[in-house]
């Protein structure tokens, strides 16, 4: 036993254990986000049975999608007042996803296993995926135009099938114009109004210099106005079009209702599909999440936003953070005396490390966004006060808030990574004659890049995984437009941004209907855990190539 | 001055008085560095105690001493080196040409251009092999591919390294071997044409045959530039320098021709040492 311990075997099962017990975690972790992130979006069978329960003659008929199964005791069943035979220990329950929220009003119910009966899958239920309402389960009937009935049953179908890609294909170009094309137009009406309001605040023109450029102003708002004309006349147009199509649907009650094509995002015959098929509404379900936009309330629809938002967010905290970073470093380093000063200043860096994000958030709201963002609006954007341009939570003070968050983590990197450079070759440097600057420019610097670009993984990391700061200094729930568009400045810091972290808080504790978000706050966070995992790569092969360049003994 | 002077003979050793401690009149060789009562201290402890000496213009002159003597010190002393330790203090003069480099007015990088440096352990830097010659030119500002090109090619010729190398310019330098890398320093710091080379034990971490070539080098070097070299070899030292200095404790004990010191030490300190009886 006491060789035992001294050849040092506990020690190694002991660390052995660790690593063990770290990629169970992991890949555990992983596995869940990625089962219930990625299962959401292939076509499940719908079912369909009567639920009658004990002492009823007649029961209800019940479409949908087997969501969550549980078994649980009767006795507390029991005591929820539900009807359970005698002398059953225990009971099957079923989660039924009904859809058709805008006809039951519940589209998640709870049903006993035991009182279903007559289950089957009929291969003729229709599922719609629509742009309100959630999604819509029942039975084909008719088909019709412009109100009138053209096809019934197995002519219906084929007649709803080929409309809904035709159909598609308009909704897209009214998206495009309502989206792109009447965005730019109001984007510069909006411009103009601004100009307008900064004419009459300017006190140095005079008034035969202001009367030119409100006629010059006048035209061009003339001709925006005509441009927008054409455009909302184009898209009344297309929208009557695609209006005059809709389809009759039976639901589980045998009501009839009505559903305009247009408001059909996807329809499917999900009993009816063969592998091919799932395969395929699978790969165009998860395209259109990644590269959607969010409705009902983040509970459906895309997350294209908040991608975007937090890759932008991300990218511009790493151009700020870094040569500043690395410039606090070097200096550090390199030039500072070293003494008491430097290591108190160490010393305070670390701990900012470990000060907690809500508290970066507090500072970024009251120095970035009301004092520093303020001042900008005041001096720069008078014409568009008192609406805030930079004062109000933003883009570019979120990413100076999680460059600030993340400073230490690059200056400690980098310190280490200009320690670590051996004597001998900064000698070699300065005995050919280079100066200070020109050694660590030319021989220092390059050799600690590959350190610089840990810490720069590190930030990044860091910095996509943060939500708490950004709730206070430029991410909302839901924004209008994208942070980077085709409309010039192209990039615009000052708007407030989405964001994967907060996407996942918000569609799981703040959304209305919880069972709908379920499934997207796991395919929000295997999305958000991928990208991390992007970035982190692309740094990473950054880094490997500059060590290969700059490759040495002391690596 | 005749640059011919075969290795041996290079000096009349008649012409040389030794004057124990006292600077040494080296007869009609033209004096390239004077150090003039030198004085290095550490914090409190002092390193040098007070050096006199004169070192002759393309000849070979060696340091040598037991460990911690001061030698390598002194050396780093002839091109400000030591500057770059904190602690350090330093009293006297190095003239270089008649002029002191320790004048407040002297650019150091200046200085250091014209004092080239080798070290004991090889340190090239992580770039190419053309990339590390050309150092040099390019902190002074030349990017001229042109004039590169043939600085490379020349400096790595008398370097002795171009035959091996040149298919090879742009591999990394530290794909060569240990003795290959010290030659590829040497021709760094000749790209720069220096007046004077510091070597710093540039063999102590070589194999016996890379000794040799930088041996064979060293004497090739001296046809156009001043050497002092450091080493803890007494046979090195024998085979390659014109003239010897021996330290000891900080002190420089005993500065002759290298022929009358070997054979004929006016010290005992530097017999016994030479004989191998401590050091």
């Amino acid at each position: 036993m006491k060789d035992w311990f001294s050849k040092g075997s506990p020690w190694i099962w002991l660390s052995g254990g660790a690593v063990s017990i770290c990629m169970v975690a992991v890949t555990g972790l992983v596995l869940m986000i990625a089962i219930n992130g990625l299962s959401h979006f292939w076509p499940k069978p719908v079912v369909e049975f009567e639920y009658r329960l004990p002492g009823q003659s007649e029961g209800q008929r019940v479409i949908g999608e087997v969501n969550r199964t549980e078994t649980m005791t009767a006795i507390a069943m029991r005591e929820a007042g539900l009807t359970v035979p005698e002398g059953q220990e225990l009971v099957t329950r079923h989660m039924i996803k009904r859809g058709n929220r805008d006809v039951t009003g519940q589209d998640f119910v709870w049903y006993l296993d035991d009182h279903m009966y007559d289950r089957r899958f009929p291969r003729d239920i229709l599922v719609l995926e629509r742009l309100t309402w959630g999604d819509f389960y029942g039975y084909l009937v008719d088909y019709r135009i412009d109100g009138e009935v053209v096809a019934e049953g197995a002519e219906a179908r084929a007649a709803f099938r080929q409309r809904m890609a035709e159909t598609a294909d308009l909704v897209r170009e009214i998206n495009v114009i309502e989206r792109v094309d009447i965005g730019d137009v109001n984007f510069r009406m909006e411009q103009l109004r601004l100009r307008d309001r900064g004419l009459n605040l300017n006190e140095r023109l005079s008034e035969a210099q202001r009367e030119q450029a409100r006629a010059e102003m006048a035209e061009r708002q003339a001709a925006l106005d005509e441009d927008y004309a054409v455009l909302e006349q184009r898209r009344n147009e297309l929208r009557h079009e695609v209006g005059r199509y809709a389809i009759t649907m039976e639901t589980m009650e045998g009501q009839m209702r009505t559903i305009r094509l247009d408001a059909v995002v996807h329809a499917w015959w999900p009993n009816d599909m063969s592998m091919f098929q799932k395969m395929g509404h699978y790969g165009r379900n998860f395209w259109d999440f990644v590269s959607g936009y969010p409705r009902e309330a983040n509970t459906e629809g895309g997350i294209l936003p908040a991608i975007y938002g937090t890759v932008l967010m991300v990218i511009l905290m790493s151009i700020v953070v870094t040569p500043f970073g690395v410039l606090a470093a070097i200096y550090l380093r390199e030039y500072a005396k070293q003494g008491w000063l430097t290591r108190v200043i160490r010393i305070s860096v670390n701990n900012l490390a470990g000060v907690p994000s809500i508290v970066f958030g507090v500072f970024g709201l009251g120095f970035f966004v009301y004092f520093l963002g303020g001042n900008i609006d005041r001096l720069f954007y008078q014409e568009a006060l008192p609406s805030p341009t930079f004062g109000s939570p933003a883009l570019i003070w979120a990413s100076l808030t999680l460059a600030l968050l993340t400073l230490p983590v690059v200056i400690v990197a980098t310190e280490e990574g200009l320690s670590r450079i051996p004597r001998s070759i900064r000698d070699g440097s300065l005995a050919l004659g280079a100066t200070k600057a020109e050694t660590l420019w030319r021989t220092v610097i390059p050799l600690a890049a590959p350190a610089m670009m840990t810490g720069v993984i590190l930030s990044v990391a860091r910095a996509a995984g943060e939500v708490a700061p950004l709730m206070l200094v430029g991410v909302v729930k839901l924004a209008p437009s994208l942070p980077l568009d085709g409309n010039a400045p192209f990039l615009h810091l000052d708007r407030a941004f989405m964001h994967l972290g907060f996407h996942i808080f918000d569609v799981g504790f703040q959304s209305p209907n919880v069972e709908a978000g379920r499934p997207l706050v796991y395919a929000t966070a295997l999305i958000l855990v991928a990208l991390i995992i992007v970035l982190n790569l692309t740094a990473m092969i950054i880094r490997n190539r500059l060590r290969e360049r700059y490759r040495s003994e002391s690596d | 001055m005749n640059d011919q002077t075969t290795r041996t003979h290079a000096v009349d050793s008649s012409r040389l008085r030794n004057t124990q401690g006292q600077p040494l009149n080296l007869g009609d060789e033209k004096i390239c560095l004077s150090i003039r009562d030198l004085k290095l201290y550490y914090g409190q402890d002092q390193a040098i105690k007070g050096v006199d000496l004169e070192i002759p213009e393309k000849r070979v002159t060696a340091f040598i001493g037991p460990s911690g003597c001061g030698k390598s010190t002194l050396l780093r002393c002839i091109n400000r080196m030591n500057d770059l330790i904190d602690i350090c203090r330093i009293e006297g003069e190095v003239l270089l040409d008649g002029d002191n480099i320790y004048d407040p007015k002297v650019d150091v990088a200046e200085l250091r251009r014209r004092v080239g440096m080798v070290f004991q352990k090889p340190n090239p830097f992580p770039k190419t092999i053309y990339e590390n010659v050309a150092f040099g030119l390019r902190i002074q500002g030349v990017n001229s591919r042109r004039v590169l090109d043939e600085v490379v090619e020349t400096s790595l010729r008398r370097a002795a390294l171009w035959d091996e190398v040149k298919d090879r310019l742009n591999e990394n330098a530290f794909s060569l071997s240990g003795g290959q890398q010290q030659r590829l320093v040497i021709a760094r710091a000749i790209a720069i044409e220096p007046e004077v080379i510091l070597l710093d034990e540039p063999a102590s971490a070589l194999d016996p045959i890379s000794t040799l070539k930088i041996e064979e080098l060293i004497y090739e070097l001296k046809d156009n530039y001043t050497i002092v070299i450091v080493t803890h070899n007494m046979q090195q030292a024998a085979r390659v320098s014109d003239y010897t200095a021996f330290m000891y404790m900080g002190e420089l004990v005993e500065y002759g021709d290298t022929d009358t010191v070997f054979t004929n030490p006016s010290k005992k300190q530097t017999e016994d040492y030479i004989t191998g009886r401590y050091g």
